[in-house]
């Protein structure tokens, strides 16, 4: 594969970034979500409905691209995508547009993702009663729900133990992500858990969901839409607010890839996918782990926080149990991550609100600011194949 | 009025009054009952009681000249005490509840008419589920307190891992001697219905139906089916002879799990099977707790098997248990049948004399 430049880096920009409330019981349709949160998006643009032409989204999304088009009144659409794989989707929809703008398939692209996850389809509630129709991906379940094996939570606690037993990290190394994500979010008025962060302490109390995860390692489960609007960078320049570059977009699926459950290959302390997503990231950008000033790394479980802090090359392998302690990790440590207080402290939108926080840090416009931000670094969905992104000034 | 049926579905209106939720909304904003008067001033022996109870060795609550050091006037109580001042004592809590169970009509108050409601409802039992304390500033030895509390929020249905319920938020508003307002508490309780022991008769049906008592006997509900295709059927084909089989490539010889079309290795599409010897080792495992699925026990322990033909599994594994597990357990395979048609492989440890060598392949016997 030719990594040595993705030919849309630096070439387009984030310009508009628009959400609903971050709720549990939004009361509304997730259609409705979806096209609130685009509406706000090509506000924040300061972009109209007719220029939209490309639309991507995740596959696991319930709402048509020609449904929101005709709500917002959009014209024709010649660039319409969908990506699978759950939350690993994430980032990949900024790739997705960003190739569509620079291929000349498209000019102005809407990334979306809108759910009622608390209120309606709970993931957190386990494949119990997935109909076993077969083809592949329900057979995969075969593997895991007759032994009791049903969640997203479940499937990462079995190779975060492993990762605890190999590397000799704890449960309390675990917490210090949470308590991290959700002291940034005890200043972030968006976020579910505004004002209340927690204590270690309060962490290691919680109870188990799955061992060695307790309730407080676990991510939210959140109704709510979030939208952002891609275009080429000349383009851009033109529009009323700061375009936010797009120095760097990757999608990555290691070598024997499972969905959230790669038992069967390698040692489980590592994540292949982020690993591919990491190594294009690099490589495409030209940065270094040192070049980034803050990361919003997908955190529905902490465990694999740790991971992806040594698959991207923060620290050495088995050292992220190291590098999150004395508050590294928090406002003010040597790399702040998830400073919107993440999926476990502000909303889990499927990652789609951390490229969101990832383009407020370097428009400069966070609640909880991380100083001279020149180049953000985001993640999407890991245990599945996934995808990354850096953001950046524009020079 | 008609009295509330309790098997009837809590949200719907009972004939002839108005829905649950309606009545249930109707507490919400009134006074729980009385002011909560304190019977003595903060003071320092009852601040040296506590802290001992809580093992809690912070000075700023005893010790005049730490306290002075930390920014205070003086010594202060502990913040989470709070409520422990307003506290009726044991025995007058005891009174009301003879009294009651006597049957000794007391004029209810808005709580204890709510309380009524859900158990009429079939909410019956409770649980405390969270509290969330507020300071306006540190409580001094000399403050003497007051407490008001209002219903503040009645949830609606919700179901939860103890039952279906209904969780009901107090807000408490704590006053000093100056009537200026020092604290303010919500206190969150769960009134539930309880939920019968898995299997029993009563987990048959279903809430909301009509009848308990005339439902057949219920089964166990069944573990979640495997998805099968031309791929992975052979396997549980195998657990339900007994045996342990993993797919091995027919060209080259590579053995594979979770079963694939074809060989990454050699690209071959012939493939066949080889009985396992059941012989493994944990790998990893976890103890899940949440959510609980009928179909299972909890805490379920499962395990990560490598096999020492080389290829990893998922399994149950019994005659542990979440405090005995351990990643490198020797195990061996036994099988279990859990219905008529799902039969899935449950390991064990082995015991010392089979790991020191003995490869007779026996299972355990407990």
């Amino acid at each position: 594969m030719s990594d040595a430049r993705h030919s849309f880096t630096g070439n387009t920009a984030i310009v508009g970034i628009g959400a609903t409330e971050f709720s549990k019981e939004s009361g509304r349709s997730e259609l409705r979500l979806a096209v609130e949160a685009v509406d706000l998006a090509l506000r924040d643009a300061g972009i109209e409905p007719g220029e939209v032409d490309g639309m991507v989204t995740f596959s696991s999304d319930t709402n048509p691209e020609i449904e929101i088009a005709r709500s917002l009144g959009m014209g024709e659409l010649t660039f319409f995508s969908r990506i699978h794989y759950g939350g690993g989707a994430g980032c990949a929809t900024i790739q997705q547009a960003a190739m569509a703008v620079q291929s000349g398939v498209a000019d102005v692209v809407v990334c979306y993702r809108a759910f009622n996850e608390r209120s309606g389809n709970r993931f957190g509630a386990g494949v119990q009663n997935r109909p076993p129709a077969p083809n592949a991906e329900t057979a995969n379940f075969a593997w895991y729900a007759p032994f009791g094996l049903l969640t997203p939570a479940q499937w990462v606690a079995m190779a975060a133990q492993r990762y605890l037993h190999v590397t000799g990290a704890t449960s309390e190394d675990l917490g210090r992500v949470a308590v991290a994500d959700r002291k940034h979010a005890a200043t972030n008025p968006k976020a579910w858990f505004y004002e209340k962060p927690i204590t270690l302490e309060e962490h290691q109390a919680s109870r188990w969901i799955v061992e060695p995860l307790h309730l407080l390692d676990c991510c939210q489960e959140t109704d709510g839409g979030q939208a952002l609007v891609v275009t080429s960078l000349e383009r851009a320049r033109d529009l009323p607010g700061t375009p936010v570059v797009i120095e760097a977009a990757a999608q990555g699926a290691g070598p024997g890839q499972e969905m959230m459950t790669s038992y069967y290959y390698d040692d489980l302390c590592g994540l292949g996918e982020m690993a591919s997503v990491a190594r294009q990231l690099w490589q495409t950008s030209g940065l270094s782990p040192a070049d980034i000033q803050t990361a919003v790394l997908y955190d529905h479980f902490t465990p694999y926080v740790l991971y992806q802090l040594e698959e991207l090359g923060f620290c050495g392998k088995g050292e992220a149990k190291d590098f999150v302690k004395d508050g590294n990790i928090e406002l003010g440590g040597g790399l702040p991550i998830n400073t919107h207080g993440g999926q476990l402290g502000e909303a889990y939108l499927h990652g789609m609100n951390g490229i969101a926080e990832g383009v407020r840090q370097v428009r400069g416009s966070s609640v909880n600011q991380v100083p001279d931000v020149h180049h953000a670094l985001v993640t999407a969905g890991t245990g599945v194949p996934t995808s990354g992104l850096i953001l950046g000034v524009d020079r | 009025m008609s009295e509330p049926d309790p098997a009837a579905d809590a949200s719907a209106s009972t004939e002839g009054g108005p829905s649950l939720d309606g009545r249930l909304q109707s507490f919400v904003g009134l006074s729980t009952g009385p002011t909560h008067r304190a019977p003595d001033p903060v003071n320092l022996p009852m601040i040296r009681h506590w802290i001992e109870a809580m093992g809690d060795r912070n000075p700023v609550y005893v010790d005049e000249e730490a306290a002075r050091a930390a920014g205070f006037a003086g010594i202060i109580a502990p913040p989470t005490m709070l409520q422990a001042w307003i506290m009726r004592g044991l025995r007058t809590s005891q009174e009301a509840d003879e009294a009651r169970a006597r049957g000794v009509e007391t004029p209810g108050s808005p709580n204890d008419q709510l309380m009524a409601v859900l158990d009429e409802a079939g909410f019956t039992s409770v649980v405390a589920t969270n509290c969330d304390q507020h300071y306006e500033r540190p409580l001094v030895p000399g403050d003497r307190l007051e407490a008001t509390s209002t219903i503040d929020a009645v949830s609606g249905e919700k179901k939860t891992g103890l039952g279906v319920g209904h969780f009901i938020t107090t807000r408490l508003e704590f006053t000093d001697q100056d009537d200026q307002v020092v604290a303010t508490m919500l206190f969150r309780i769960l009134k539930f219905r309880p939920r019968p022991p898995a299997g029993s008769r009563e987990a048959a049906a279903a809430p909301g139906t009509q009848s308990t008592l005339q439902a057949p006997p219920a089964e166990r509900p069944k573990r979640p089916r495997p998805a099968l295709t031309q791929d992975n059927s052979f396997f549980f084909e195998g657990a339900r002879q007994h045996k342990l089989l993993i797919q091995r490539c027919a060209e080259c010889g590579t053995l594979r799990h979770p079963p694939r079309p074809s060989c990454a290795n050699c690209r071959s599409f012939d493939w066949d099977t080889v009985t396992a010897s059941g012989r493994g080792t944990i790998y990893s495992y976890v103890v899940n707790h949440y959510p609980q699925v009928p179909a299972f026990d909890y805490p379920l322990v499962v395990a990560l098997v490598e096999l020492e033909e080389g290829t990893r599994l998922v399994a149950n594994v019994s005659g542990i248990t979440p405090d005995t597990v351990a990643i490198g357990t020797a195990v061996q395979v036994g099988f279990e049948a859990f219905d008529d048609v799902l039969t899935l492989p449950v390991f064990r440890p082995v015991v010392a004399s089979a790991a020191s060598g003995d490869a007779s392949g026996e299972t355990r016997k407990s």
